[in-house]
């Protein structure tokens, strides 16, 4: 139990300075980190730079962009789940 | 996250391509190996893999007030090594550019190196240390996993710093203005996924930790205590 533990009080620990911050920096708007650090380019360059190849799909709104990303997230997490299934399954038949 | 498409600006794209090609290439070699002579270790694979596929979905709020995501390639690292990793990662970075539009396929090179090679490669060498030191088992797994995350954002820093080197202060310069977005917003990320990884790999001690001794990621001694100390 003693794992379980340590890593549920880390990811609540995790949420809790997230909320913190949240509630306490207004300023913050929660981008990409991808985002920002164009911003970073942007300054550097004096916004002289522009990026020569664009995407080549780009997802039509931010519910597919969302949609695709919780697809990635379930595909993933159902082979984690088949694999511990299985295996614990199969260790106490 | 990732270096956005377009934005690595010729030489640099190239010159990470010219990096991560043979590392892939080695690690499909590795891979094809694998799967036809030790087919025990495949389900240990397909796990690995799957665990950063829902890592890397996972865009998290940091205290810098952004949002980033983990990598999990830690895990694949301390199984199968940075080549394999390499391998798993660019799946993952593939989908994601192509039907995402997040990371890139002119950046690919440089990504799979961050995510794929260099994170992984740190990861290992840590476990590996930490074995040699005898420290704890789940501490090793938590070291590891957190700095092969962090040593990415670290790597990508540097990518772009490289890059775009500031007009005042240089490459150093740059390093430091791309370091707060990157490497500080993942701090918390990383130790958050050293955690859960460490967590992960009990439950694999518990049901398939026999593969673990002939992955030689650990000896038939130390798989025997952590078992005992697993409660059935």
């Amino acid at each position: 139990m003693k794992g379980e533990i340590i890593a549920g009080l880390a990811i609540i620990l995790f949420f809790a300075l997230f909320l913190y911050v949240a509630a306490s920096n207004t300023g913050a708007d929660w981008g990409g980190a991808d985002g920002e650090a164009e911003g970073v380019i942007a300054e550097l360059t004096e916004g002289t730079y522009e990026p020569w190849f664009e995407p080549l799909i780009e997802p039509p709104s931010g519910e597919i962009e969302s949609l695709l990303f919780s697809l990635q997230a379930a595909l993933g997490a159902i082979v984690i789940g088949y694999f511990f299934g299985y295996y614990r399954g199969k260790q106490s038949a | 996250m990732h270096i956005m498409e377009g934005f690595l600006p010729h030489p640099w794209w190239e010159v990470w391509y010219a990096l991560s090609l043979p590392v892939v290439a080695y690690g499909i070699y590795r891979m094809n190996r694998l799967v036809k002579e030790r087919r025990e270790t495949l389900p240990l694979l397909a796990l690995a893999g799957a665990f950063i596929f829902v890592l890397s979905s996972l865009k998290l709020p940091s205290v810098t007030g952004s949002c980033s995501h983990p990598t999990g390639t830690g895990m694949g690292a301390i199984l199968f090594g940075p080549a394999l990793t390499a391998v798993l990662s660019l799946i993952v970075l593939v989908y994601q550019a192509l039907f995402l539009a997040h990371g890139g396929i002119t950046t690919l090179g440089a990504n799979v190196f961050s995510m794929g090679i260099a994170g992984p490669a740190v990861g290992y060498l840590v476990y590996r240390g930490c074995t040699r030191l005898n420290l704890h088992f789940y501490l090793s797994i938590f070291l590891a996993a957190t700095l092969a995350d962090w040593a990415t954002y670290l790597v990508t820093t540097l990518q772009l710093a490289l890059a775009f080197p500031s007009a005042t202060g240089g490459v150093v310069g740059s390093f430091y203005a791309f370091g707060t977005v990157f490497a500080l917003t993942q701090v918390p990320l990383a130790l958050v996924e050293g955690v859960v990884t460490a967590l992960l790999f009990k439950y694999i001690i518990q049901v398939k930790g026999d593969v673990m001794v002939k992955l030689k990621v650990i000896d038939e001694k130390g798989l025997g205590k952590l078992r005992e100390a697993i409660p059935a």
